[in-house]
């Protein structure tokens, strides 16, 4: 009765349109997750230098230079691969999109293959020290992070192979590589704070 | 699938069994009935952590007692606040701005109804994990089943050292469960708000009731975010042997407490939003004015959520922090006093020459306007520093918490059910039970809170299982504990009109309180679609304008 008469009013002639809901959704995704690194990062930088016995992240860390790339790069690939998506070229976007897979698996074989010296060569396991708790959480979170982001983009090579992408999906994959984004973007900071200031 | 399998459910109820209807419930993705299910589950704690709050009291009614053990009374009081936090409180407010919201910005549903679901499931398994200690947790030599660490579990209790057995475990996991359950939430309610908006309802149209559970979502995701990363790194620390708050290997116990509270302190203002969005949206209603200031409102409302993030150390003073963060945090604590107060004003400007009809939903929000304020005042006098040392952890602190949440929470809480439970029901509830409920429940909250600031001020600490006689606490404790009794009668009181009104009550109608938000031109209960079409609104009282056609508001605005 009541919900009848309301919709009586004739309606104004107005434009309405609201911010896509995926968009928005994982915006504010990405800033529970940056809470979530933030105090991380914090713990990490509040316990340089406080270890009480070795190994120390001078003796043992090198910047691994060559993976950050790779990962860092992945970002302007999975840009490009989008794009293709957005002008319709759908193999153009599969071959992008299978380039950022592969540089997404090469910066973790990094970490495995650093965890794995760091583990068996140079003895710091995450229960040595204070360096080992911090560093193996904040860059295993960050590592988790990029796992879960390549079973999310191997989802999606999946469904291009059997030919089930679409120029009507960019907007959806745009935001999911916002998710990508995040996930170098984070590893810039980890960059710094474990590789530059924790050295 | 074939099309021919496809059959309607008959709508008649007696021809669906009792497990189809719970199915329906189970797997269910609307955002009326996992309001209802977060409400009900809330309900069910509100219970359990009120009779060990009524045992906590019994136990200190009088000086040497045993009615309980010692390490009974330390597993009731960390059950009790973790349960009322985590498991009443956040899920009762969701349960209410799932209902809400979708109804109020014309929506149809959430903006992610599964996510909706996934994260009331998430919440509603914590709160099974925690009270799974009970049975599952009894680790080794007799270590105790449920956590008995306090609700902000400080280091180095949590170490596997102090805390044997798999209490704590289950303490972390379900924080941690649940915390994905709430920020899941936190995430639809955002979307919702921000993309899923009627035609015509600009951000400054919105019901006040979605701009303040639009800030709390946005301090829900910011706030419950380094709680979920501090239980990780407890986890790490109990099962990997990390040494994050392990003092014994250079750790640090003060980096929990920053932690906890860096989480813990815009939590009140989770809570306390959400009450705000119900006294903003029933004063005006029963004081037949539009609210007073809405735009000072919406402003006070973000600067609390900006501030909020910034006076999380005043939990920590009694720590030693120095002068400099100490001087910071009792500043940035004081200043959040100023928005709430102009909210309180602005409260009180609505009520200002209004035709104020006294109904139940009307009269708790006017008890939690003065109950508020005085909280507030404790608040100011705790967040002075050199007041808070003499006065940290002592039962005038839990007196000032319990009347924020009590008094200024529940109490809107308490009038969000009955304002809305025509809408939800499509029953009219008992106008006496409710004022029943209403009286006994503030006799006993002032007696109990009211009177739990004086043995506070003469030196009683918190959490003490017992204590000498003759220290001036003796008559206090007495008098706090039958106030228990009178809440207790209350609570009572309160379900027994739920429940009677659900099966007895009359027919409510679309719109019992001649409101003015979207909610209510739709039926009570309303249909799974909530809308037959979408509406279109042209000002912030969108019902008013239908019903004024002559003086419509968006001329005004």
């Amino acid at each position: 009765m009541m919900n009848t008469t309301l919709m009586t009013l004739p309606p104004p002639e107005i434009e309405w349109k609201l911010p896509a809901r995926g968009r928005v959704a994982m915006y504010a995704l990405i800033a529970a997750e940056a809470a979530i690194f933030t105090i991380f990062v914090v713990a990490y930088l509040f316990y340089i230098d406080k270890s009480l016995s070795g190994p120390m992240p001078r003796e043992v860390l090198s910047p691994p230079f060559f993976y950050s790339v790779c990962l860092l790069s992945s970002s302007l690939t999975i840009h490009l691969a989008c794009k293709s998506l957005r002008g319709g070229t759908v193999r153009r976007f599969g071959a992008w999109w299978l380039l950022t897979i592969t540089l997404g698996v090469l910066f973790l074989f990094g970490t495995a293959s650093e965890w794995h010296r760091l583990i068996y060569e140079d003895g710091l396991t995450i229960s040595t020290n204070l360096f080992g708790t911090t560093y193996y959480s904040l860059v295993g979170l960050h590592g988790f992070h990029v796992v879960v982001g390549l079973v999310c983009l191997s989802t999606v090579m999946a469904f291009t192979l059997f030919g089930a992408v679409k120029q009507e999906h960019a907007e959806r994959l745009d935001v999911l590589s916002l998710y990508w984004h995040f996930v170098d973007a984070v590893w810039i900071v980890v960059f710094i704070v474990v590789y530059v200031i924790g050295r | 699938m074939s099309t021919d399998s496809i059959a309607w459910p008959s709508t008649t109820a007696e021809s669906r069994s009792l497990v189809d209807h719970l199915h329906e419930w189970i797997v269910t993705v609307d955002h009326k009935r996992l309001g209802m299910l977060y409400i009900l589950y809330a309900l069910v704690f509100l219970v359990i952590a009120g009779i060990e709050a009524t045992i906590i009291r019994i136990q200190l009614i009088r000086p040497h007692n045993d009615f309980v053990s010692p390490q009974v009374f330390n597993r009731l009081f960390t059950m009790h606040g973790t349960t009322m936090i985590f498991f009443v409180t956040m899920p009762i407010l969701f349960g209410f701005a799932n209902y809400l919201i979708p109804l109020m910005i014309g929506a149809r549903d959430m903006a992610f109804p599964r996510l909706n679901a996934f994260s009331f499931w998430m919440t509603a398994f914590g709160g099974l994990l925690l009270y799974f200690s009970l049975v599952g947790a009894n680790g080794l030599y007799g270590a105790g089943n449920a956590p008995d660490i306090g609700w902000f579990a400080y280091a180095p209790l949590t170490s596997q050292t102090f805390s044997l057995g798999h209490s704590t475990d289950f303490w972390t996991l379900a924080l941690l469960v649940s915390g994905f359950g709430s920020i899941g939430t936190a995430i639809n309610i955002v979307a919702t708000i921000v993309c899923m908006r009627c035609p015509g309802m600009t951000l400054a149209k919105m019901p006040l009731f979605a701009w303040l559970n639009l800030v709390m979502g946005g301090l829900v995701i910011l706030a419950v975010s380094p709680l979920t990363a501090a239980q990780i790194m407890l986890l790490v620390d109990r099962y990997l042997g990390g040494h994050f708050f392990d003092t014994q290997a250079g750790g640090s116990a003060v980096i929990w407490m920053h932690f906890f509270w860096i989480f813990g302190h815009p939590e009140v203002y989770v809570l306390v939003l959400p009450a705000f969005a119900f006294a903003s949206e029933i004063i005006p209603v029963f004081s037949r004015k539009p609210i007073f200031g809405y735009s000072v409102m919406v402003g006070a409302t973000v600067a609390i959520g900006f501030i909020s993030m910034s006076v999380w150390a005043h939990h920590m003073f009694t720590v030693g922090m120095g002068s400099a963060a100490n001087t910071f945090f009792v500043i940035s604590t004081m200043a959040i006093a100023v928005p709430t107060g102009i909210k309180i004003f602005n409260w009180l400007a609505t009520m200002w020459g209004g035709k104020i009809e006294f109904r139940t939903p009307m009269l708790f929000c006017i008890a939690f306007l003065f109950q508020f304020l005085v909280a507030g005042l404790t608040g100011v006098m705790l967040s002075a520093a050199p007041f808070n040392w003499q006065l940290g952890s002592s039962y005038f602190v839990v007196a000032h918490f319990h009347y924020v949440i009590v008094g200024g929470i529940l109490f809107t809480l308490f009038g969000a059910f009955y304002y809305w439970f025509p809408k939800m029901s499509g029953k009219m509830y008992s106008e006496t039970l409710g004022k029943l409920h209403f009286w006994l429940f503030l006799i006993g909250f002032h007696l109990t809170f009211d009177f739990m600031h004086i043995p506070g001020l003469l030196g009683m600490p918190r959490r003490i299982y017992t204590y000498e006689p003759g220290r001036g606490w003796d008559t206090w404790n007495v008098i706090v504990t039958i106030g228990v009794f009178f809440q207790a009668a209350g609570i009572l009181v309160f379900l027994g009109n739920l429940l009677w009104s659900y099966y007895r009550g009359k027919a409510a109608g679309s719109d019992p309180w001649d409101a003015w938000t979207l909610e209510w031109s739709t039926n009570s209960p309303p249909p799974a679609y909530n809308f037959y079409t979408i509406p279109t609104v042209q000002s912030r009282r969108p019902l008013w304008d239908l019903k004024h056609p002559d003086d419509p508001d968006w001329k005004y605005e």
